[in-house]
């Protein structure tokens, strides 16, 4: 097998998830409000996008006009459906907006299902191929630069104090509503952009592809790079999707055995190392090999 | 025009019965995620997958030709077993950690038994045998099956000795008393370890028989069973007040009702939406539940 046409749709795989996993890290690792509804956004923005791709895509256009107008369209509905979802559920607290957002999220599903002009529970195929490598990670540049201008701004300090005490950051004038709203929605819309780019990736997409196991997937991720830094979720991410090819060396029988190492792998994890493999730092040369600056002599 | 009056109360009441049925099911599910959070404050994730437990040990006794009533607590005790050494192994040493960080975990054992399920005894759903010959009952124009009425009964039964249990025994006071508060329940001399072993231990065994009461209504079981309907049984619980018992149960049954007439009088395939929908209303409306009371939290 080339190895080019082995490596390429997994490294889109990875793009495609490091875009799912920063997201949900801006929601459950900055801003400590636990979703578990991620998969959900997913679906909807690659339902969105590959409709527009299917139904409306006008065809003078060229492919990555058509791909960004896509793009654009899934984040507006993904945020919308993220404000939907965000402003009545972030209410709630720790488990309870857990398991409210794992509802929201099935219920998309269950709603996408039902629908047949997407195919329903046949799948939505025909979708055009447009994204490569090239846009997906264009995008992730783009969205790791993004939030890592918002963390270190004031609407970021803002977001990371709701995370490390809601009742404090209120005290100190924080608009808790409005900042947890705010982290929620872009954190949806970037779920929605990956489903777009998702979708014109594999060409079809099946509700199926967006089970509440994915969203259990995607938090592992930001579990193991650590949650609340935005390396920690591009390392999980990146580990995660190429962790099941590499099983796949020891024989069908380890690979079929995924989810129970996976499963395994969070207890063990929660139990032996909560924080992951980062922690909240960011990866960080000067961290490794301290520098002295100023007084040397 | 009085025809169709009769008919359609007709139909009601056959949706009624149903979802009394369904929702006893999810009534004894919910008991055990209500009696579990309302001890450590932990959503139990894995719970549903207790009762996918229960109910393949109540199938293997019954392919075994044991009967219905020797299977059935042999179910129980299978799944309270594997609930206390879950929870000794992973929630006891997780439960200093946080709230999310349990949570996290047990949502990693609800995956692990499913999958060691999946692995272990095929994804295929498994035919149920008859345990019983089934017949079906008149009440007048409503119909009644035999299994229906079995597991309405064996419902009833349970929570009269969960009842008795926990409001007139001795470990039943201590229960009590460390779901009240832990700490001083614990400085009061309770051994509280293993009142909440003995908590899960009950709650499981509840799950398991609701697990096989469902393998015989349903005449089928599988490693997945446990996902939905466990989700659904916490949502019975919230929405009758988690922590509050007598609150599962009817949270239980106007989750069960509820679907049934959705069911009946609109369309099949939202079925599973519908106890979602009634989970984010009633957390918006009224967080504390049905019977609940509601608490804020202090600084």
């Amino acid at each position: 097998m080339n190895l080019v046409s082995y490596l390429g749709p997994l490294l889109q795989n990875a793009g495609v998830f490091i875009i799912l996993a920063l997201g949900l890290n801006l929601i459950n690792g900055i801003a400590g409000q636990f979703s578990l509804g991620h998969a959900g956004f997913w679906a909807v923005g690659a339902y969105v996008g590959a409709s527009y791709g299917v139904f409306f895509a006008p065809a003078f256009l060229p492919d990555f006009v058509n791909l960004l107008i896509s793009n654009v369209l899934a984040i507006i509905a993904a945020s919308i459906a993220g404000i939907l979802v965000g402003v009545p559920c972030l209410r709630l607290r720790g488990d309870y907006l857990a398991i409210a957002t794992l509802g929201f999220g099935e219920i998309i599903r269950i709603i996408i299902n039902n629908l047949d002009v997407v195919g329903g529970p046949r799948g939505f195929t025909n979708i055009p191929h447009w994204s490569n490598l090239f846009w997906i990670y264009l995008w992730v540049v783009i969205c790791v630069v993004m939030l890592a201008n918002l963390l270190r701004g004031t609407h970021g300090r803002a977001i990371i104090s709701i995370r490390e005490d809601e009742i404090a950051a209120a005290a100190m004038g924080v608009n808790t509503t409005k900042y947890k709203t705010l982290a929620f929605v872009i954190g949806a819309g970037m779920a929605g952009l990956a489903g777009s780019l998702f979708a014109h990736a594999q060409q079809f997409i099946h509700p199926s592809s967006f089970s509440f196991m994915w969203s259990v997937i995607i938090l592992l991720m930001i579990i193991l790079g650590g949650m609340g830094s935005m390396t920690g979720a591009i390392v999980g991410a990146v580990f995660l999707t190429f962790l099941p090819e590499f099983l796949r060396l020891f024989g069908e029988t380890v690979s079929e055995w995924r989810m129970v190492i996976y499963s395994l792998l969070l207890i063990f994890l929660m139990l032996l190392r909560p924080q992951g493999i980062f922690g909240k730092h960011e990866f960080n040369l000067k961290r490794l090999w301290p520098v002295k600056t100023g007084d040397a002599k | 025009m009085s025809d169709q009056v009769a008919y359609f109360f007709q139909d009601l009441g056959q949706y009624l019965i149903n979802g009394i049925a369904q929702g006893s099911i999810y009534a004894l599910v919910a008991l055990g995620y209500t009696m579990v959070y309302g001890i450590i404050r932990l959503i139990n994730f894995a719970h549903g997958e207790f009762y996918m437990v229960g109910a393949f040990v109540g199938l293997f006794l019954i392919q075994a030709h044991l009967p219905f009533i020797i299977a059935l607590p042999c179910a129980m005790l299978g799944s309270g077993l594997l609930a206390v050494t879950v929870e000794r192994l992973v929630y006891r040493p997780i439960r200093k950690a946080g709230k999310i960080q349990a949570l996290i975990t047990a949502l990693g054992v609800s995956l692990l038994l499913q999958y060691l399920g999946q692995n272990l005894l095929g994804a295929d759903p498994r035919p149920f045998p008859d345990a019983l010959e089934n017949k079906t009952y008149m009440m007048g124009p409503l119909m009644i099956s035999k299994i229906q009425l079995i597991i309405i009964v064996t419902t009833v039964i349970l929570m009269g000795a969960l009842r008795y249990l926990v409001m007139y025994t001795k470990i039943g006071k201590a229960m009590r008393a460390t779901s009240y508060n832990l700490e001083a329940a614990e400085l009061m001399g309770i051994d509280t370890n293993k009142i909440i072993s003995f908590t899960f231990f009950v709650g499981a065994a509840l799950a398991g028989a609701a697990g096989v009461l469902v393998g015989m209504y349903y005449n089928t079981v599988e490693p997945m069973m446990g996902m939905i309907p466990g989700l659904k049984a916490f949502v019975a619980a919230v929405l009758g007040g988690i922590g509050v018992i007598p609150g599962a149960v009817l949270g239980g049954l106007v989750l069960g009702v509820a679907e049934n007439l959705v069911i009946g009088f609109w369309v099949s395939t939202y079925r599973d939406a519908i106890a979602f929908a009634i989970l984010i209303i009633i957390l918006l409306i009224r967080p504390a539940g049905l019977l609940g009371r509601n608490t804020r939290e202090k600084v």
